[in-house]
């Protein structure tokens, strides 16, 4: 599958290689570049994969709330949150930030890989007087991202951007929003498919550089911002993943509700662990075993040479009892192994 | 993209310089471009033995790691501890300050089966 702006793409010299079914690019003028633009001008990534859903008509937010870990009906309209989707055993089935735009009209935005698996979810457990629409098709969306993204959205919408995250601006028939997965300021434009290369076109025309989908892994990297389908997965819980702060328990009911209760009352046996290399090592990558004490304990989950540190980090899931931060660990890469340790979250912190 | 005529290629994308009975080795240009940033280079130690199409180095750029195939067999007499400091002369400087290993040729014959400077350029359109 294609993007509305695959053209755009190779006409900025964009490598196109898969992603999760769709030829996206991976990078233009370098991963380390790109990183670096984003972490200290402006960047634009092509993020027209992710899907759209809108949610309507009357009890769409008390039927969100009914299916989601966060608290849709905190949200005023303006308003973004982070959310997940869970299946009864409490594993995840997808991470998705959820905008409110009006009283009961909701806007979700989920991983490109899952739209189907997730609209045929939704679907199965609709409510009456609910309307869900899956409109990924008829959507594109751009993440400007960077310290300069201001300038950006000034230049592009003559007014200055919400100082606040997860505000959400709605432009004609697209959405603004002060969201992103850099750990840097920015916005999400989402806008209609067919306008998408016009407004590619001014974004970079405004300074932002086009960057591809491998700065992106790193810069989300860096701020251990986790990836669905490598460290989230239907196997482990929010909670071992550490995102107990996007499940309200004070809702009655949600999918896997029950299940992640339990694992409170018990403590989770395992947790989603940042690491960094303590010596020079090649570049980390997923699936690297990591070891303690000899023993192997574990595996990355995400793993990548982190630009901005100069070193390997990583994520992994660890015993519960290995997890805290300063714990040493080791990653064996090639049959040999290089010493790490458990780092608190984010392991990227911007220098004040 | 630049193909320098007094080399012999693998189709693999290394190249080989022969001075004497020692060959050095290196990455293309193409191979380099392809990677991208390349960020870590492991040249093999001294006196290693390495066989020809056998794995006898690695370097990796931010998204992959790729294996380096010896062009030729024999035994490694020098590494480029240059590039294992600095990677990105793979980037910068790939049939110069980029090279890899030196190796002396058990079996020079071997030479034969590599790429002249045209059957390269054809095999990588350029």
């Amino acid at each position: 599958m294609r993007t509305p702006l695959y053209d755009s793409h190779v006409a900025a010299g964009g490598r196109m290689v898969d992603f999760a079914g769709w030829e996206m690019p991976v990078q233009y003028s370098g991963i380390l570049d790109e990183h670096r633009t984003v972490r200290e001008a402006v960047g634009v990534f092509d993020i027209s994969h992710m899907g759209e859903f809108f949610i309507s008509g009357q009890g769409a937010c008390a039927w969100l709330d009914s299916l989601l870990t966060n608290r849709a009906g905190s949200l005023k309209p303006g308003e973004a949150q982070y959310s997940l989707m869970l299946n009864e055993g409490g594993g995840v089935i997808d991470d998705l930030i959820v905008y409110r735009l009006a009283g009961d009209e909701f806007l979700l935005i989920v991983n490109a890989a899952k739209i189907d698996e997730d609209a045929a979810w939704m679907k199965g457990r609709l409510a009456a007087g609910v309307v869900f629409e899956n409109r990924s098709a008829d959507f594109a969306a751009l993440a400007v991202q960077g310290p300069a993204s201001g300038s950006v959205y000034e230049k592009l919408f003559g007014g200055p951007m919400p100082a606040e995250r997860n505000r959400v601006v709605e432009l004609g028939e697209g959405f603004v929003v002060t969201t992103g997965y850099t750990g840097e300021k920015g916005f999400e434009w989402v806008i209609p498919a067919a306008e998408a290369p016009g407004a590619w076109e001014r974004v970079l025309a405004c300074g932002a550089k086009p960057c591809g989908l491998g700065a992106r892994d790193t810069l989300r990297l860096e701020m251990c911002y986790p990836l669905n389908g490598s460290d989230l997965s239907p196997g482990h819980s929010p909670l071992e993943a550490g995102l107990g702060l996007f499940v309200d328990f004070s809702k009655p009911a949600f999918p896997g509700r029950a299940a992640l209760l339990a694992q409170k009352t018990a403590g989770v046996t395992c947790r989603l662990c940042a690491l960094k290399a303590m010596e020079k090592s090649p570049p980390w990558r997923p699936h690297y075993p990591v070891l303690v004490g000899g023993d192997v304990v574990g595996e990355t989950t995400s793993g990548a040479l982190s630009p901005s540190l100069g070193c390997g980090i990583a994520m992994a899931y660890l015993p519960a009892a290995l997890s805290q931060p300063g714990q040493e660990a080791a990653i064996e890469i090639r049959g040999k192994t290089f010493r790490a340790c458990v780092q608190k979250k984010p392991i990227y912190q911007k220098p004040s | 993209m630049n193909v320098p005529d007094n080399l012999r290629y693998a189709e693999s994308h290394e190249w080989i310089l022969v001075e004497g009975d020692t060959g050095t080795v290196g990455i293309t240009d193409h191979a380099q471009a392809e990677l991208t940033d390349i960020v870590f280079a492991e040249p093999p130690a001294i006196g290693k033995p390495v066989k020809a199409g056998e794995v006898a180095a690695v370097v990796e750029s931010v998204k992959a790691a790729s294996d380096i195939y010896s062009p030729v067999s024999g035994e490694v007499t020098g590494r480029n501890e240059a590039v294992e400091k600095d990677p990105a002369l793979l980037n910068t400087d790939p049939f110069g300050a980029g090279w890899i290993y030196k190796v002396r040729l058990s079996n020079p014959a071997e030479l034969e089966a590599l790429k002249d400077p045209a059957a390269y350029r054809a095999q990588i359109g350029a």
